[in-house]
């Protein structure tokens, strides 16, 4: 196990995880190159967030394993908190620490873990605000900001860590409607210098338009992947047709009589 | 004749009024108010009370009250972590410890500690002694209360917090020590504030270790002074001193709950 640069920033291979006797993961290759963003869309419970959550072991793999910048994150042995270090999570739920100013939510880390100085963490940390348009709300608690503020935020703080690598669980997700374009111009912002991004994620938009590759999961496997256009715009298999236009246009989903080809829906 | 939606709203706003007013004017016609004050309102007496009941009884109660919750405090704590510790044995010890001592009176874990522990160890003795043995005693008791406080305090704290800090890679420990507990914290001191009340209360138990003029708390002080004077006056001004500790408590707690409900 080595740390060369030129390994991709994910790989997984043959990767299975079961909660119980449910397989949710069912024999996972994947990779995501240095610099690479992957937008991962598919169906609530085809297993999209697991698989983000197994890159960084948030969930332990049943089976397979993952490297993460060349190490492997399945290694029993591994240093946990120091790979993580390099990568950065946005979850739907933004999970900012409420006990805790913004200011001080982007430095926690930064100086608990990086052991840097207060005056530089806050400098770091402001910089971060600035890049996520929140400049003024450094002396702010998380309760007082909207939820796409709270989501910015919570992006700043793992900015702050300088991470190689952002994952982001369904970004959006818990966003009224008006608000997701603020998280989206951020997450877009930063795929443009050059973040190495995977994201799970309902919005066909910013995958069109903002992810170098789109990977389509239904039932625990990898359908389908490719360019966007090709993914989105000339789906191959009609599982991925059927999520689709689902989801493009909803208003025609019930073709009466057609058979359902969602997957059983859960949690996902 | 039907009587409209704001007339019967009215009509039965005003009978309650009226069943108020008439328990009140019941009470304060049939009461003797003349037996009642030379029973509870003797002013000499209340005068003779002070300043004892403040400079010994009310101070020991707050010692004693204050020895006990530091104990609960510390045990119960511990107790909490072996209850959500991954050694299973530690699990079963503290399960077993909190089910047991909330089920047993405080009065007869008192007398436990009090008396059970000197013939056990003879030649030892419960340092502090009465102070150490009733902060001991109660203390053993509100462990297990607060155990069970402490845990659903971080149990409270949402599974994503210590994920949003590991993720930052923060180790268990420091995600714990920076993020959950002092979340925990927050949320468990308005029931921490309730159980300080509650042994403020228990403190009356301290009688059955046989105080002496030195030790003497505020219930005692009171039932003392009612078998000297053959009167029940003491037992107000016993109850008004509790009422001092406790009732600006009451509003610590009401205040700490508003506080946290807005932080949250």
């Amino acid at each position: 196990m080595t740390t060369t640069p030129a390994r991709p920033a994910v790989e997984i291979r043959d990767l299975h995880k079961s909660f119980g006797p449910l397989e949710v993961l069912k024999g996972i290759d994947f990779e995501v190159g240095q610099g690479e963003v992957v937008c991962v869309i598919g169906p609530s419970g085809s297993g999209k967030s697991t698989l983000l959550r197994c890159v960084d072991l948030l969930e332990e793999p049943t089976a397979g394993k993952i490297w993460v910048n060349g190490v492997e994150m399945t290694d029993p042995d591994v240093e946990i908190d120091a790979v993580r270090r390099g990568i950065g999570m946005v979850f739907q739920s933004f999970n900012l620490f409420p006990h805790l100013t913004v200011l001080n939510n982007l430095t926690i880390a930064q100086r608990r873990v990086l052991r840097r100085g207060r005056a530089e963490a806050e400098r770091i940390a402001r910089a971060n605000l600035e890049r996520v348009g929140l400049t003024d709300k450094a002396d702010a608690f998380p309760a007082q900001l909207s939820g796409g503020q709270q989501q910015r935020a919570a992006i700043a703080r793992s900015l702050s860590m300088e991470p190689k690598l952002m994952l982001f669980d369904e970004p959006t997700s818990a966003l009224d409607p008006e608000l997701v374009g603020d998280v989206l111009t951020v997450m877009r912002k930063l795929a443009e210098d050059g973040m190495t991004m995977m994201v799970v994620t309902h919005e066909m938009a910013f995958a069109r338009d903002v992810a170098d590759r789109v990977v389509f999961m239904d039932g625990g496997v990898v359908v389908e992947q490719g360019p966007p256009q090709e993914v989105l715009g000339a789906p191959k298999h009609e599982r991925t047709r059927a999520f689709l236009s689902r989801v493009l246009d909803p208003t025609h989903v019930a073709q009466l009589g057609a058979p359902d080809q969602s997957g059983p829906p859960s949690a996902g | 004749m039907k009587l409209r939606r704001r007339q019967r709203e009215r009509l039965s706003l005003g009978l309650q009024y009226l069943v108020f007013i008439a328990i009140i004017a019941t009470v304060l016609v049939a009461a003797d108010w003349d037996r009642l004050a030379d029973a509870f309102f003797r002013v000499d007496i209340i005068k003779s009370m002070f300043p004892t009941i403040i400079t010994v009884a009310l101070r020991n109660t707050i010692l004693y009250t204050l020895g006990a919750f530091a104990f609960g405090l510390v045990f119960g704590t511990i107790l909490a972590l072996m209850r959500l510790s991954r050694v299973a044995p530690y699990r079963w010890v503290a399960t077993a410890y909190i089910e047991l001592f909330r089920g047993l009176p405080a009065l007869l874990v008192l007398f436990l500690v009090g008396y059970g522990i000197p013939i056990a160890f003879p030649e030892r003795e419960i340092p502090g002694g009465v102070f150490g043995s009733i902060a001991i005693g109660l203390g053993l008791t509100a462990a297990a209360y607060m155990a069970e406080t402490i845990r659903a305090g971080i149990q409270a704290v949402p599974k994503g917090q210590m994920e949003a800090a590991r993720t930052l890679g923060m180790s268990h420990f420091t995600a714990m020590r920076t993020i959950v507990i002092p979340q925990a914290f927050r949320i468990v001191i308005p029931p921490l504030t309730n159980e300080l009340i509650l042994l403020t209360k228990d403190s009356s138990l301290a009688y059955v270790l046989g105080v002496t003029a030195q030790t003497i708390e505020i219930t005692k002080f009171g039932r003392d002074m009612l078998n000297d004077r053959v009167n029940a006056t003491p037992l107000l001004v016993a109850g008004l001193a509790y009422l001092v500790i406790t009732l600006p408590l009451s509003q610590v707690v009401r205040r700490l709950e508003l506080r946290y409900a807005k932080a949250r």
